[in-house]
């Protein structure tokens, strides 16, 4: 007979969920970047609406959490597990805020000519979004050494926004009319570069799971 | 706790309404109102001498084995009073059976311990009891231990075995509400959790209603969870009966705040 199957059974849930809330925002990350690059306010106005659905689910897990705490007496590595997810879902739910932010930089630019071809941007996203859905795996995995892994990563991030950062600025000093549009851009990689940060967080959330040592990376 | 379905059963199987207690002139318990949710395990909890016991000892009237006790207000199983005059005990104590504190298994083979209530209720055949044994002891998950000695003495087992074989032979007369007072009390930690983890499994089937002292079991192991305590003159009164995780995250008295985070009792 396994021994508290029913409490395992939720740890296992809640776990689930936090995978269920990292894709969500992942997606919420690229579809804002689509819209961005596209221009599709429809779809901006989409995930503006849709960043509710990721802190709703961020309530619930918190709830789950709560309850496992109150009836179960989690200890040792189960309860480092039930706080990582405290802390996790908080990251990913801001990394969610990120992609609302960006949804209404994309409503408020509008259907203006784009200022350059967005390339460095997209790059950033996507190396964010693959950094978060790595970090949550390394997290299911118990794989410290892959969480430790991915926080270099966040380098190839910061290195892309100061590139970004310099190029827009060069664009702004050779024709200062266009000040006001490229600022929105460099919120658009501002909020990816925090993005990627919030990854960093998660792996050392994970780290903490497996070797009980809170670590800043 | 299981999922929604067992957390907010819908029927009452259990019904006290205004229910007093009195052993002679002392009052044990007063103006008890409850519903006891089916398929659902419900804990009472609260300090010693609040009336857990006997409260549920109201539920298959084993009060009625103390001289002196009465009992007022109206308790009901299944809508039909249980203490009117025409009641048959025997045949409630089988529709709610119970399991104590201490393993108390009949010094007797482990099979008669379950075949003894079926065969006191009318069934005879041999074949038919045996798949009785058989379907109780899988129950409870006694059966792969010992279905090669089933005729050893029922003594012999281990303690949570023994609990174990009590709460199999409680299933025997296939109750709808299990009764279990402080029934892990006895035990060592693994036994605990392992009758713990049986509980959670027979509510798919039964009711089950404990007292325990355990705060902790009460929290991992209840869906209901019913706070008693006692009032000065020491009659036990119901404060607070809500939702385990409410009860437990959220309490809406501060008498049960004090009392589950230890500061009283």
């Amino acid at each position: 007979m396994e021994i508290r199957s029913m409490y395992h059974k939720k740890l296992r849930e809640i776990q689930d969920d936090v995978l269920v809330i990292g894709g969500m925002a992942s997606e919420a990350i690229l579809r804002s970047i689509e819209a961005l690059k596209n221009r599709d306010l429809d779809l901006a106005e989409q995930i503006v609406k849709d960043d509710k659905k990721i802190n709703d689910l961020r309530f619930g897990i918190e709830e789950k959490c709560i309850q496992l705490i109150v009836t179960q007496q989690p200890i040792a590595n189960e309860l480092r597990i039930i706080i990582a997810v405290l802390n996790i879902i908080t990251e990913v739910e801001r990394i969610g805020d990120y992609a609302q932010g960006i949804a209404k930089i994309t409503i408020m630019i509008g259907d203006e000519p784009p200022l350059k071809p967005l390339i460095d941007i997209p790059r950033m996203a996507d190396q964010a979004v693959d950094m978060l859905h790595r970090s949550l795996d390394a997290f299911i995995n118990q794989d410290a050494e892959a969480a430790r892994k991915i926080c270099c990563e966040d380098d190839i991030v910061d290195n892309l926004y100061d590139q970004i950062y310099l190029e827009l600025l060069a664009i702004m000093m050779k024709n200062p009319q266009i000040v006001s549009k490229a600022t929105r851009l460099i919120w658009v990689a501002h909020d990816l570069e925090r993005s990627a940060d919030r990854v960093t967080n998660i792996c050392e959330r994970v780290i903490f799971v497996i070797t009980g040592k809170m670590e800043e990376i | 706790m299981d999922d929604i379905a067992l957390k907010t059963p819908q029927r009452i199987i259990i019904a006290t309404d205004a229910v007093n207690l009195y052993y002679g002139n002392f009052q044990a318990l007063r103006n008890i109102t409850l519903d006891i949710k089916e398929c659902a395990v419900t804990a009472i909890i609260g300090p010693s001498g609040c009336g857990k016991s006997t409260l549920l000892r109201i539920f298959n009237r084993m009060n009625d084995l103390i001289p002196s006790v009465r009992v007022e207000g109206s308790v009901l199983l299944n809508g039909t009073s249980i203490y009117g005059n025409d009641v048959d005990v025997v045949e409630l104590r089988k529709k709610v059976g119970m399991v104590f504190q201490k393993p108390n298994p009949f010094p007797m083979n482990i099979y008669d311990n379950i075949a003894i209530g079926p065969r006191h209720h009318g069934i005879k055949r041999e074949a038919e009891l045996a798949v009785i044994v058989e379907r109780c002891l899988r129950e409870v998950t006694l059966w792969d231990e010992v279905k090669d000695n089933l005729k050893k003495s029922a003594l012999e087992l281990s303690a949570g075995s023994q609990q174990l074989l009590c709460i199999a032979r409680a299933l025997a007369v296939e109750p709808e509400v299990i009764l279990m007072d402080e029934s892990c009390s006895a035990l060592d930690p693994e036994s605990t959790l392992k009758i713990e983890e049986l509980m959670r499994d027979l509510v798919r089937k039964y009711t089950i209603v404990i007292v325990t002292h355990n705060m902790e079991q009460a929290a991992r192991v209840s869906d209901m969870a019913a706070f008693l305590m006692m009032e000065q003159d020491k009659a036990g009164v119901l404060v607070e009966y809500a939702p385990t995780d409410l009860i437990f995250s959220n309490p809406k008295d501060k008498r049960t705040e004090d009392y589950i985070s230890g500061r009283f009792g």
